[in-house]
């Protein structure tokens, strides 16, 4: 049992791939993280010669679309590599262990790898009620995590409950759901959002880590630059459209049919920060907007509470779920107008009255004289 | 004998930065207005033909730029201009700036009669309204090159770069910059009846005073006997 640890190279060859099979994984790995072609032998060497990442992957608050997402990513290599490293060390929905032999290899991996092992958060951390909402092997999530993370690595915080809090953290927040990053403190939390994110730049995050033995650089909402620096909008395909003026007006017009910019459908692509334009999900077929519909901003914080989806401006807070900014500036433009005439009025009714203790009327004045 | 004495208050670059900042706030607004509500046009067109939305939004950005630094010039005139232009007159730090907010609240809006308003440049009301919209200014200025930034390779708006992820995200950081947008166009509704009014009640030439730079003061010549 005590061997060294297997290389990534060396798991490769394990599972029957060829050196061929290998180099290819590499190369497209460098091209995800935006690395120059001569980089990619550093990949190679990185991932040749380290021994494979340990891994715990935790389970909270979510849905486990991340962990779909991330099995079905287009390269088949990485959920094979990727994934069954970390299905040997602890990951609640694909580990073959359970109960007692679960928790215990937890508590194996955190001691044997100490300082090293890479934590991976899938779901949010509910806070109130002393975190009562979400309890496995008779702790609190609160408490898992805390422990976990102390001896960990690096964290990364998969999708946007990990990262934002999602849907659970939607007004009204009813389980004092929070992310990660606000529940621990002193690491590095690497987040990868998206609902669930694209499973290219989950792999490429962790072989980032991996090849580098850094975390990638941040923006300043915490997410990997290599995917998160650019805005669905710019650089989505319809974008065209768009300088052009020409919009879809409403789901069944003429201009959907044509494949027009979804601007004035909600499209959330302006404000959101994600390689979906780029990278583009279900190797390459596709992404919301090609397919017609508006990006509703899943990488984004608060995205559940900043709707309608379907309206280009968000609802004004405290005037209903459907008034916008622009219905109550166009109120407050009309009583101020009223406001004016109503004044212009009593000015004049009132001009022989003095106002300034002077009256208003055309008085003599010595203006020739200093 | 009631006599006019005349007198020199805006000074040119007061009165340039006036009028740059009239037509740079409408430009801003309408365009503004457009990229937050754009046209949609039932047309065959294909995107190559045309360019006008981004037409629009160039227009946006050269006045955001024109506007900020006009605003920038502005303050640094508030240090070195002429007392009428100085930066005192718009933050109320003095009792005497306060009891004339409330002689001309009662003027304004409660049209009561009493001594005529001593200050001659900005009445304290007005210096202090324009306070207020130098901080929309910064707040616009702010949230505008914040969203600007991510398309921009030039360093200056990167030097915003901070301020959405302090909102959270660009949504927000667009929903400011759209409900801000708001408050400019009921100011300069306001602001232009007001002149209108202030002209009018005090005789003292406000409005042509932005054109030409003097005001006329009507006060009661003191008898020599």
């Amino acid at each position: 049992m005590n061997k060294k640890p297997k290389t990534v190279y060396e798991e490769f060859q394990a599972k029957g791939h060829s050196r061929r099979d290998f180099l290819k994984f590499c190369t497209m790995t460098a091209a995800f993280l935006g690395l120059e072609y001569s980089a990619v032998g550093k990949v190679v060497k990185a991932l040749e010669n380290k021994p494979r990442p340990a891994v715990i992957w935790l389970h909270f608050q979510e849905c486990t679309c991340c962990s779909e997402s991330f099995i079905r990513s287009s390269h088949p290599l990485v959920a094979d590599i990727v994934l069954d490293k970390i299905s040997l060390d602890y990951t609640e929905t694909l580990m073959a262990a359970a109960g007692h032999q679960a928790e215990k290899s937890l508590q194996d991996t955190m001691a044997k790898f100490k300082g090293e092992y890479i934590l991976l958060v899938e779901g949010s951390i509910p806070t109130d009620a002393n975190g009562a909402y979400c309890c496995i092997g008779g702790k609190s999530a609160m408490q898992i995590v805390e422990e976990v993370a102390e001896g960990a690595k690096a964290v990364i915080a998969w999708g946007n409950c990990a990262s934002s809090g999602c849907v659970q953290a939607a007004n009204p927040n009813p389980t004092g759901a929070k992310p990660v990053h606000k529940v621990i403190s002193g690491k590095p939390v690497i987040n990868v959002q998206g609902c669930p994110p694209i499973a290219e730049v989950m792999a490429a995050v962790v072989v980032h880590i991996l090849v580098f033995d850094t975390i990638p650089q941040l923006d300043g909402l915490g997410r990997p630059k290599e995917f998160y620096s650019r805005r669905v909008h710019d650089t989505c395909y319809r974008r065209p459209n768009y300088d052009a003026g020409l919009f879809v007006n409403s789901f069944d017009d003429e201009n959907a049919r044509k494949g027009y910019c979804l601007y004035k459908m909600g499209c959330r692509g302006p404000v959101t920060y994600n390689a979906c334009g780029v990278t583009k999900w279900n190797n390459g077929v596709s992404f919301p907007i090609q397919s017609g519909h508006p990006c509703i901003g899943c990488s984004e914080a608060n995205f559940w509470d900043n709707g309608p989806f379907y309206q280009h401006l968000p609802s004004f807070p405290g005037f209903g779920i459907e008034t916008t900014a622009d219905e109550i500036g166009v109120g407050l433009g009309l009583v101020t107008v009223a406001g004016i005439a109503a004044h212009a009025i009593t000015t004049n009714v009132r001009k022989r009255r003095a106002l300034f203790g002077k009256r208003v009327d055309d008085s003599n004045v010595d203006i020739s004289k200093e | 004998m009631t006599q006019v004495r005349k007198l020199y208050v805006w000074q040119l670059p007061v009165r340039f930065y006036h009028w740059n900042n009239a037509i740079c706030i409408v430009a801003l607004c309408l365009t503004g207005f457009l990229i937050g509500k754009p046209i949609a046009l039932q047309t065959a067109a294909e995107a190559s033909s045309s360019y006008w939305f981004g037409i629009i939004r160039f227009t946006h950005f050269v006045f955001a730029f024109l506007f900020f630094f006009n605003f920038m010039f502005r303050t640094f005139w508030g240090f070195v201009g002429n007392d009428y232009a100085r930066w005192y007159h718009f933050i109320p730090l003095k009792k005497k700036q306060w009891r004339e907010i409330v002689q001309v609240l009662k003027i304004d809006i409660l049209q009561a009669t009493g001594k005529p308003i001593e200050s001659v440049g900005h009445n304290s009301l007005a210096g202090f309204t324009y306070f207020i919209t130098f901080l929309f200014f910064t707040l616009q200025s702010f949230t505008g090159f914040a969203l600007y930034a991510d398309m921009s390779t030039s360093w200056f708006p990167h030097l915003f770069a901070w301020i959405s992820p302090i909102l959270g995200g660009d949504l927000l950081t667009r929903q400011i910059h759209h409900i801000l947008m708001w408050g400019f166009i009921i100011f300069a509704i306001i602001h232009v009846y007001l002149v209108f009014y202030h002209d009018y009640a005090e005789k003292r030439g406000v409005t042509s005073s932005m054109i030409g730079g003097w005001k006329f003061i009507e006060e009661e010549k003191e008898t020599e006997k």
